[in-house]
């Protein structure tokens, strides 16, 4: 029985949000603050040759003007490690303003505090930089003959390259052959809050840094590493973030900027980025391109798939977003070799984008499925169900769970897929050329590493409270955690409180990859199953139960009520027994330890993508219509906000197909649009008639509470499907992103 | 923000003289593209004077016929005024077709027909540029220019400008009228908006201290039958890759009357009067909507990323003469 799991509930910070009460990280009073503004560097590359702040510390109401001059030496900049590992993880291992060389445009070279945010920034415009510049590479163009293959990419956590069976032989042999390349401009993430870090010293080892993060703990101990302190010195607080979208799953620069800023001038400082600065300081998604061969028989059964990709990275690290991951185990190919090639540029480090890897890896595989589907003149839903394996094809091993062939149906029957004429260009009305397409979505599921932990406390009026250090940057996940507790301790969610958003609260990874929920989820039910437990043992052993000498394990509990599960009318409250035995509360501090990943199953997300276009014949204009989106996520804790969350992932997609690109000036060595005027993401005008479905597939390998996620599966295959109805409405496929009139006129 | 003085005024002599006095002066009227360009340290008065108490914010029925719009009316406030709806409907359409609702609360139309150029090259201060520190050259030449100018444009500057009101307002021959320290003047919209040619940090002939205190519209029976289409990269919220105004009237299947301006695509609201020539007189058919496109675009110069302008250009021409003259077959 669960009443509250899989429930619409509202989202219980809901009215606080809508009233303007959350408080967010750059909003939380605080008496004699100062305001920190950073100084970027105008150039992409080179060194600084002269630096005059001296009007700068002289305008009204400066207190300090720091430069890699006066900042002081980080103690250890930590290793690239994703945020999920639950470790320190900065978002690059380069820390700026620690000498004179300049890596990439909007690198940090200076910080101005003042006592207006305002006066700060004025200052700012004040400081003289002289460099003297060295040639910059910005653009993948510009040095594809330095490319390399890394050894391990993403942090390190996987390999550079991949391969099985015999590549170049099934593609000789293949009857059929698709190869093509498709370019993607760089994506910038473009949360509505900037990020922000307000930083609090009450002595020399003791900070509180308000943060706009998805993981508290990882900034406690980033910022701990990079500061030479212990983690206990540390308290990092999360109330509220205003999205995200991979932004903060990394640690950047700013809160231990605001940190040391802060105690330069003895006052508490807030640290707030630009809109312009959030395109150079929190990572995005890369420059890349990718090469996909895909050979199959006549009948469209894939044989084999070579799936290479370029991009460019940082100086410091190699990084790309790990875009050949689920395109290797979709359908059932024998042979496969997928290669990661890296430039490196005069850039930030790239960093997690919503559906990192995937976004741009499953187009390019699902584009190219379209193309076979035309090729060997079969459906390109047909194409897909031919080719589904049942097992996972690198490993062998089962699927924990699948339901691609069931979302792909159930889309089908939704978007009424089976009538469509499959020639392209074939449906007119007036000046709109109309058209359909399809693509399947993979996102793999990644278990944390390390033990997740939450604490639960039952007191004796029979409320609960449940605490773990999750923040919510707008997935509902406090929501969500509410209904995990209530279920699992049998109270109706009213008496139940999650708490998150801190570093002194049980051990949680940061929210990424999908895999938040599932993290926390997870720890949270064990928790509390725990605590539940504990109170059903407390009352069979009590000689003044009801339940006396009952066994346990036939003892449930109902709205609070711990009773015979044979015998419901036999049994008494939580409240009933901590009165009775005059106790205050009860408190669990419970650990889930996840699996390990290879757990002798393939463990994926799956979910199919429809979408209608229409195209103005003469003027290139695409507008999508509609758009069907079918998922297998496992188990939907909260029906309301999983629908919320795959929408918005496929209103993701279609920014991703029509709209995002960050444009770079190679001379400038700086990006051209860094602002949300000229960055294009879809407005409501633009956002089609959007029905989200949810196939539910049990999954009890994954984890306790059979969940697999839905931040990320709404946009895989979401550009793809709409590229491929272009290509039906118009006969043109478009192998760039995104597609802007002009490529179709 | 460097520091600056504001103060707020409530009559049009003491708004004038007070920035007439202070050459490092401006007036604030919505503050919608000027505060912006003042966080960004494009524009850098010390004072600023807010005009927002003025009484310019009627639209007034002139004798024989036209409307007069308040400098300082509200985008929204004409766009849904009633009589602009019935007689000018490319004015309401080109101000619905701008911004967003919130902006175009604040926005008042005069401070719409001062907008500055969105080129980035203009708006970072680090880059050199022409129109924002003459002589420094121009980047938008070489570089990110796929919303720039095809037409109007020189080698110092291929900035469009980014009006859509303007644009209805070039086609309507409205007049703008002001009134500075030497007095009220009124100025075709024409010679209000200047090419760039060697001084494109000129946009407009006004001196400083020089105020808009109203837009002319005159009376003009086929602005009646008008419109204004915009395409662009978005539905909402979005500048224009290229826009048309369009008034026309078609009697025995020949173009009796025709007001062609496009917006998006020239470094100034652009009438299109090589366009106007072919189309006069002429068969209101899909020929000539051709020859019209062709003859206006055949002076556009195209610049790297923006080349798509020019046949996006025709072809947006052609459709907008087209559904008229369906219109005007219907009607």
């Amino acid at each position: 029985m669960s009443p509250a799991i899989g429930a619409t509930l509202n989202r219980v910070d809901g009215r606080y949000k809508v009233r303007g009460e959350s408080r967010y990280s750059a909003e939380v009073p605080v008496p004699n603050l100062a305001h920190a503004v950073v100084v970027n560097a105008k150039v992409a590359s080179g060194r600084i040759t002269s630096i005059d702040t001296s009007e700068a510390e002289r305008a009204t109401g400066v207190l300090a003007v720091l430069t890699h001059r006066n900042l002081g030496r980080v103690a250890n900049v930590p290793r690239l490690l994703p945020s999920l590992a639950g470790l320190a993880a900065p978002g690059q291992t380069f820390f700026p303003m620690q000498d004179e060389t300049v890596h990439y445009g909007g690198q940090p070279v200076a910080i101005v505090v003042a006592d207006t945010i305002e006066r700060a920034d004025h200052a700012g415009t004040l400081i003289r930089f002289e460099y003297e510049t060295t040639p910059a590479t910005t653009l993948l163009d510009q040095a594809r003959d330095r490319a390399y293959v890394p050894e391990r990419i993403f942090g390190g956590l996987l390999p550079g390259q991949g391969s099985r069976g015999d590549v170049a032989k099934a593609l000789a042999e293949a009857e059929v052959c698709v190869d093509a390349t498709y370019r993607f401009a760089p994506n910038h993430h473009n949360p509505i809050e900037m990020s922000a870090s307000t930083a609090i010293w009450d002595d020399v080892d003791r900070l509180t840094i308000y943060d706009s993060t998805q993981g508290p703990n990882a900034v406690q101990l980033t910022v701990a590493e990079l500061l030479g302190l212990p983690p206990i010195s540390i308290r990092v607080v999360s109330h509220a973030v205003g999205g995200s979208f991979g932004s903060k799953a990394m640690v950047w620069h700013h809160p231990t900027l605001a940190a040391l800023a802060a105690r330069h001038v003895g006052r508490p400082v807030r640290l707030v980025l630009t809109r312009e600065q959030m395109f150079t300081s929190c990572g995005h998604r890369e420059e890349q391109e990718q090469r996909i061969t895909v050979g199959a028989r006549a009948d469209g059964r894939i044989t084999a798939l070579r799936h290479h990709k370029i991009s460019l990275t940082s100086p410091f690290d190699d990084w790309a977003e790990p875009s050949l991951q689920s395109a290797a185990v979709a359908y059932l190919n024998p042979n496969y070799e997928g290669v990661y090639h890296l430039v490196r540029g005069n850039t930030i480090t790239p960093t997690f984008m919503r559906a990192p890897g995937e976004a741009t890896g499953m187009f390019a595989l699902e584009c190219a499925m379209d193309e076979l589907a035309e090729r060997v003149g079969i459906d390109p839903l047909e194409l897909r169900m031919r080719n589904y394996s049942d097992t996972d094809p690198e490993s062998g091993k089962p699927w924990s769970s699948s339901g691609l062939r069931e979302c792909l149906q159930r889309a089908a029957e939704l978007f009424g897929w089976h009538d469509r004429d499959p020639r392209p260009g074939s449906r007119r009305e007036g000046q709109w050329l109309i058209g359909t397409g399809l693509a399947s979505a993979l996102y793999p599921v990644t278990q944390p590493v390390n033990p997740q932990r939450a604490k639960a406390r039952i007191y004796n009026d029979g409320t609960a409270v449940v605490e773990a250090g999750v923040s919510e940057f707008g997935t509902g996940v406090f929501t969500a955690m509410t209904q995990v507790a209530a279920d699992a301790l049998g109270l109706p969610v009213e008496r139940v409180r999650f708490v998150g958003g801190s570093s002194n609260l049980p051990n949680i990874t940061a929210a990424v990859g999908s895999a938040g929920t599932s993290a926390v989820g997870s720890a949270v039910h064990v928790t509390a199953c725990e605590l539940r437990d504990q109170l059903i043992r407390r009352a069979v052993g009590d000689d003044h139960s009801p339940l006396h000498g009952a066994d346990p394990a036939r003892v449930e509990v109902r709205d609070g009520k711990m009773v015979l599960a044979d015998h419901p009318d036999v049994g008494e409250t939580y409240s009933d027994l901590l009165h009775r035995t005059m106790t205050p509360d009860v408190e669990v501090l419970g650990t889930w330890n996840p699996p390990p990943q290879d757990a002798g199953y393939g463990i994926h997300t799956f979910g199919a993508q429809m979408a209608e276009v229409a195209v103005d014949a003469e003027l290139g204009v695409v507008r999508v219509r509609r758009m069907v989106g079918v998922f297998a996520p496992g188990r939907v804790l909260n029906r309301k906000l999983a629908h919320s969350q795959l929408m918005g992932g496929m209103l993701w997609g279609l920014g991703q197909a029509l709209m995002e690109a960050t444009r770079m000036d190679p001379r400038l060595g700086r990006w051209a649009n860094a602002s949300l005027a000229d960055y294009l993401v879809p407005v409501n005008a633009d956002a089609p008639d959007v029905v989200v479905d949810t196939v539910e597939m049990r999954d009890d390998v994954v984890n306790p509470i059979g969940i697999k996620g839905v931040g990320e599966i709404g946009v895989v295959g979401a550009a793809a499907a709409i590229a491929n109805a272009v290509h039906h409405a118009t006969g043109r496929r478009c192998y760039e992103l995104p597609i802007t009139l002009e490529k179709l006129l | 923000m460097r520091p600056i003085s504001y103060s707020r005024v409530s009559d049009v002599g003491t708004a004038i003289g007070t920035v007439a006095a202070d050459p490092h002066s401006a007036f604030l009227a919505g503050g919608t593209n000027q505060v912006d360009l003042l966080r960004i340290y494009v524009e850098q008065p010390r004072r600023l004077v807010d005009i927002n108490d003025l009484p310019l914010k009627q639209v007034e029925e002139l004798p024989g016929g036209g409307l007069r719009l308040g400098g300082l009316a509200r985008m929204s406030d004409v766009a849904e005024h009633p009589t602009v709806r019935r007689r000018y409907p490319m004015v309401t359409e080109s101000l619905l077709l701008g911004a967003s609702p919130q902006l175009r609360h604040m926005a008042s139309v005069a401070g719409n027909l001062m907008q500055r150029v969105r080129c980035t090259y203009f708006r970072d201060t680090e880059a050199p540029c022409n129109k924002r520190a003459p002589g420094t050259g121009c980047s938008a030449m070489e570089g990110v220019n796929r919303g720039h100018a095809v037409l109007g444009t020189s080698e110092c500057c291929i900035a469009t400008h980014p009006s859509d009101l303007g644009v209805a307002l070039m086609a309507l021959d409205a007049v703008v009228q002001t009134e500075g320290p030497a007095g009220q003047r009124s100025i075709p919209i024409d010679d209000f908006y200047l090419l760039p040619g060697r001084t494109p940090e000129r946009e407009h002939p006004l001196t400083h201290g020089e105020l808009v205190t109203g837009i002319d519209l005159p009376p003009l029976p086929v602005a009646a039958r008008s419109r204004y289409i915009k395409i662009r990269d978005r539905e909402s919220y979005e500048f224009a890759l290229v826009a048309v105004a369009v008034a026309m009237s078609v009697a025995g299947g020949r173009i009796a009357e025709i007001r062609l301006a496009l917006g998006g695509v020239a470094t100034k609201p652009w009438r299109a009067r090589a366009a106007e020539r072919e189309l006069d007189g002429a068969p209101a058919t899909p020929e000539s909507f051709t020859r019209a496109a062709e003859a206006e675009m055949a002076g556009a110069t195209p610049h790297g990323m923006n080349a798509f302008k020019i046949e996006l250009g025709k072809r947006t021409i052609v459709r907008a003469l087209t559904e008229m003259a369906e219109r005007e077959g219907s009607a």
